[in-house]
């Protein structure tokens, strides 16, 4: 049976048929992990007695009539999200012994929707990261070329679902660690507006702009699974009580008359060009849809990354001071006091880049450099936002490339984090404005995928969604597999 | 800007963050770097401008005072490092 190649709505219409048993497709898809995924390292965790447990649950569902859009399909979940009886590690040491007492409001959601979750994928260790090199369970390979890396932080949940292991998983986004994984790996992957889904046990790394959102293969797919995830939750104070569309619905809208910005810093200095070809192509393509394109300026954007390096390592160092080595998570042997034991556990179990972080952090909100820092950053922040919602009162999406090149190799900006950083200088913005984006397949540059990013206006996930199926109903780049997984 | 070995532990001390005494050198290097990086938000004029805390304009939630939580303790000190009769074990902290 080879069902690998089949995307959400594909494998839903297949269990629908009854071509084949949810129990089928998932001991398909856990075999396919076994042999093909070992080499990527995408999995931190795999649960195949629960996977088949929940895919037998999901058959007796579907015969006795109770069946929904997504009962039976196979989906992974980044391990920020708390699975109960799972071990949720976040990438880190810190949680390697961590057993969730309780679910994730977003698993929670697409358990009750009947999907079948076939484990826990790696990440950046917290979330901090933009090439997945920071986990403690090691890095994730590019299943394009397994010399480069995934993008990060969900490089788990991108690579998992490029190479066809898993049809769909979920990601985190809180500088675009959704969409710049998506891009580095040739898939499709949204951030949501900011309060649409609820991060209810989702490990927090900067509230102000962590988000959870799907990954899949094409837009439709990310449709079926936001319709899902979003909607209100009381146990995220940040969760905004608005109906959730039927994003499936607004799908197949006409795109003539819609008017799309190209923001003049995002085609500039720092832009690979062979990736801004690729660009350039696929607004073709959206011209040919009826999409109208005009100028615009996101004056501030050079602005973006530095802003967020001090707010999101700020809300880290705050939030990061759970782990204390008392309730839960690691603890170092043989404590001399209390001091020592909070200094030993966090200083044993955190790597380089979250320590960086929880210091930068700490240093911006420390008496004497508050006001300079981290207000200062607000205050840019919201200059950040107001160009974008001038913006969006004169085009409808903005577009441009989700990274500036393509998939780096493992190892080349390991030593240098601001390079680093700047591997999110178009994603970034958008989550400092709090806006939706989604990248999606556009092409190749020198052999590895090319995302291109579309940014909407405050819960308009409905266009963004509608826009890319249209995009995909005539062009074929979410299609292509990688060679070795195809 | 340019930090010290010295500030970096004292930064360290407030995060209760253990940072070996062979890796301070490399720490400074780069908490510097990030520092000078976002030393570029002081070339925008903000005197005029109000911090933005959340990038959605909405106002915190009230609830009723009401208990809505059952008592699950055995559950969450079950991932515990230690605990004793309910209550979670640290270092002698009162002498």
């Amino acid at each position: 049976m080879s069902v690998h190649d089949k995307t959400v709505s594909e494998l839903a219409a297949g269990l629908a048929a009854g071509d084949y048993s949810s129990e089928e497709l998932t001991r398909a898809c856990l075999q396919r992990i076994r042999e093909q995924g070992s080499a990527l390292n995408a999995f931190i965790t795999v649960t195949e007695e629960q996977a088949l447990d929940a895919a037998r649950v999901a058959d007796q569902q579907r015969a006795a009539g109770r069946a929904g859009p997504l009962t039976g399909v196979p989906v992974a979940h980044k391990d920020i999200f708390c699975t109960r009886g799972v071990r949720t590690s976040c990438g880190s040491r810190m949680l390697d012994n961590f057993v969730s007492p309780y679910d994730a409001h977003v698993v929670e959601r697409l358990n009750a929707a009947g999907m079948v979750s076939l484990g826990k994928t790696n990440m950046d260790e917290f979330a901090m990261g933009s090439s997945n090199e920071t986990s403690y369970y090691g890095p994730v390979k590019n299943p394009w070329d397994t010399r480069a890396v995934p993008g990060g932080s969900s490089g788990g949940s991108a690579a998992a679902v490029a190479a066809r292991l898993v049809p769909a998983a979920t990601g985190t986004d809180t500088g675009g660690s959704i969409r710049q994984p998506a891009a580095l790996c040739g898939i499709t992957g949204l951030k949501p507006t900011y309060g649409r889904v609820s991060r209810y046990g989702m490990i927090a790394f900067a509230s102000s702009l962590d988000q959870a959102g799907p990954m899949a293969r094409t837009a439709e797919d990310c449709a079926l699974l936001l319709e899902a995830m979003a909607g209100f939750d009381r146990r995220d104070s940040t969760c905004v009580d608005q109906p959730v569309p039927r994003y499936g619905e607004a799908l197949n809208r006409d795109l003539d008359g819609l008017t799309i910005g190209l923001p003049k810093e995002y085609f500039g200095e720092g832009l690979d060009a062979d990736v801004a070809r690729v660009v350039d192509a696929a607004i073709e393509e959206y011209r040919k849809l009826g999409v109208a394109f005009r100028e615009i300026s996101l004056k501030n954007t050079a602005l973006a990354v530095p802003a967020y390096y001090v707010i999101a390592p700020a809300e880290c160092s705050s939030n990061l001071s759970r782990f204390d080595g008392v309730r839960f998570g690691y603890r170092c042997e043989n404590p001399r006091d209390l001091e020592d034991l909070y200094k030993r556990s966090r200083g044993e179990a955190f790597g380089a880049e979250v320590k960086r972080r929880i210091l930068v952090g700490t240093y911006a909100l420390s008496a004497g450099y508050y006001d300079a820092y981290y207000l200062k950053a607000q205050k840019v922040r919201r200059l950040i936002r107001d160009d974008f919602l001038a913006a969006f009162n004169q085009v409808d999406l903005i577009l441009g490339p989700t990274s500036p090149t393509v998939a780096f190799n493992l190892g080349e900006r390991a030593d240098d984090p601001v390079s680093m950083y700047l591997s999110d200088v178009y994603t970034i913005a958008v989550n400092l404005a709090g806006l939706p984006g989604i990248s999606h397949p556009a092409g190749f540059a020198h052999g590895r995928p090319v995302g291109v990013q579309l940014i909407g206006a405050h819960f308009d996930e409905a266009r963004l969604l509608n826009a890319v199926h249209r995009y995909q109903q005539v062009t074929d780049w979410h299609t292509r597999a990688p060679e070795a997984f195809a | 800007m340019s930090l010290s070995n010295e500030q970096v532990e004292n930064i360290a001390h407030l995060a209760r963050l253990g940072v070996n005494e062979q890796d301070l050198d490399t720490y400074a290097v780069n908490l510097s770097r990030i520092l000078e990086f976002v030393e570029a938000l002081g070339t925008v004029d903000t005197s005029a401008v109000e911090p933005l805390a959340h990038p959605i304009d909405m106002v915190q939630r009230l609830r009723p005072d009401e208990v809505t939580e059952s008592d699950q303790r055995a559950l969450f000190q079950s991932v515990a490092p230690s605990v004793e009769g309910g209550l979670y074990l640290v270092p002698r902290v009162i002498e």
